[in-house]
């Protein structure tokens, strides 16, 4: 599985690519992998805001349902309007396809985020491989 | 960690799964593969051309002896005294109240010979109660034959033509619900059944369940499919395809809390039959004007996925009661779910909401099953 090593990671994960104060995020390729067919992803609204660790909304396979965490405190700039027909992209390309926008109060927020290396490790851990 | 852990159980085709990279899940205490190659592909090659299952971690029971009618009918509620020999039927075995030890599908093997195919989750709990209801019966002996076979099904449109080139026997005269032994893959004396949880044609074939031969045999009923697509499906896919055909799993629709009536299973207890454990606990419900709640089919009219243990509620508010399966189906392209409600609701078109993480929900209650395939004619 792929992490682009300009991404940080959630143990949640998610991903989330930054460029100036604005974040963009989205689930791990392990995330999507795990869940299998993506049928339905619920979303937050442009002007909501999101609170780091808490859940922002879900994403469900034909089998589960998961919450998504965020990975920063902002405020949602924008979502991808092509998720509501089109949320089997995600198993496509979970590294390109994002979720929501955020802009962040505090850039050195994801400082604190696991690098690519460190979330490989992390999901190795995980599945016991 | 000083914890004892019980290590999964593995059918002979686990290293065969594993190779093949299938996601791999605890299923009743099974390492089984839920996802082989995607679930919505898994479902739609069943549907439109065939799939194989892996289903070797079902419990197989046989009873044998001059005895094995009369035990098979005071254990099970369908009449078995109907079947002929190379026939099967759908039945369940029930405690005295009514409830669901588990259902089961009964063989005739010969006229001294069933074999009750039941579920793996609760195999050991159905030997128990076997042994302990008809063990005292004369002239009937009790086998566990579990673990002595690898059970595969091959199900979907294509399925017959699929297995027919792996055996001599034609399988155009094995009627649905019926079964026979012939050669497949070179192994003689192999059972073919055809019958299926998919709401497919399909067949069930039991094999020697040693390591090598069990693998052998996978590779030769993908081989023989793959001109139709034929697709390595998991428990995922098994759980649609039965949802989409309304069909019931233990521990969702059926259980020990839920009597035959509520289920709507009621056409296979065979109450003019003399004597069966349950029987007189059916018929009291009968007598006292049938079942307070009944299975019913939801359709989502808004966006949303009501799943299991997901409350229903009258549009007015009032709570009806809980969705025991529900997922999007792939074939229909709706989402759906099966849920208990109240008889006085249970009326087709009858606009209900699900709660789904905080919020209402519009569904619909819809006839069941949900997908019916056409029936070929003759």
């Amino acid at each position: 599985m792929a992490y682009p090593a300009d991404y940080r990671y959630t143990k949640e994960h998610e991903w989330i690519k930054l460029d100036g104060n604005i974040g963009t995020v989205g689930i791990t390729d392990y995330a999507q992998n795990s869940l299998g067919d993506i049928v339905f992803v619920d979303l937050p609204k442009v002007g909501d805001t999101v609170e780091a660790s808490k859940s922002f909304g879900s994403v469900e396979s034909v089998k589960a349902v998961s919450d998504l965490f965020a990975p920063v405190t902002g405020k949602v700039t924008a979502i991808n309007e092509e998720l509501k027909d089109a949320p089997e992209k995600i198993n496509t390309d979970a590294n390109t396809t994002w979720l929501l926008k955020v802009e962040l109060a505090d850039a050195k927020q994801v400082d604190g985020l696991l690098s690519a290396a460190d979330y490989e490790k992390f999901t190795s851990e995980e599945t016991g491989h | 960690m000083s914890e004892l852990q019980i290590p999964l159980r593995k059918t002979a085709l686990n290293a065969v799964h594993r190779a093949a990279k299938s996601k791999m899940v605890d299923f009743g205490g099974w390492d089984m593969p839920v996802d082989c190659c995607g679930l919505i592909a898994e479902h739609m090659a069943v549907r439109t051309a065939v799939g194989v299952f892996d289903v070797s971690h079902m419990g197989d029971i046989q009873l044998r002896g001059p005895g094995s009618l009369a035990a098979v009918q005071q254990l099970c509620m369908n009449d078995a005294s109907k079947l002929a020999v190379g026939q099967a039927h759908y039945s369940a075995m029930l405690y005295p109240n009514g409830t669901f030890v588990d259902d089961v599908i009964v063989h005739k093997l010969s006229d001294n010979d069933y074999l009750i195919v039941i579920n793996a989750g609760t195999r050991e709990k159905d030997v128990e109660w076997v042994r302990k209801t008809i063990g005292h019966m004369p002239g009937v002996h009790v086998n566990d034959f579990s673990d002595y076979y690898t059970q595969l099904a091959i199900q979907g449109p294509r399925a017959a033509e699929t297995l027919q080139k792996l055996t001599s026997t034609d399988l155009s005269t094995i009627k649905n619900y019926w079964f026979t032994w012939g050669q497949v893959c070179g192994l003689h004396n192999v059972m073919i059944a055809r019958t299926g949880y998919t709401g497919e044609d399909g067949f069930e074939i039991y094999i020697p369940s040693d390591e090598p031969t069990s693998a052998r045999v996978w590779g030769e009923v993908l081989a023989a499919g793959a001109e139709f697509g034929i697709l390595a499906c998991g428990l995922g896919a098994r759980n649609t395809l039965r949802l989409e055909a309304g069909m019931a799993l233990y521990g969702h629709e059926i259980s020990d809390t839920i009597n035959v009536l509520e289920a709507g299973l009621g056409r296979y207890a065979k109450l003019d039959k003399p004597e069966f454990v349950g029987r007189e606990a059916l018929l009291k419900v009968q007598a006292e004007g049938g079942p307070g709640r009944k299975l019913v089919g939801l359709e989502m009219t808004e966006r949303g996925i009501g799943r299991d243990g997901y409350t229903v509620f009258s549009v007015e508010g009032k709570r009806l009661g809980e969705i025991t399966s529900g997922s999007p189906s792939p074939f229909l392209k709706k989402n759906i779910a099966m849920a208990y409600v109240p008889v006085d609701y249970a009326v087709i078109d009858t606009e209900v909401a699900v709660e789904i993480r905080g919020q209402m929900v519009k569904a619909k209650f819809v006839p069941l099953p949900f997908y019916k395939r056409a029936k070929k004619s003759a």
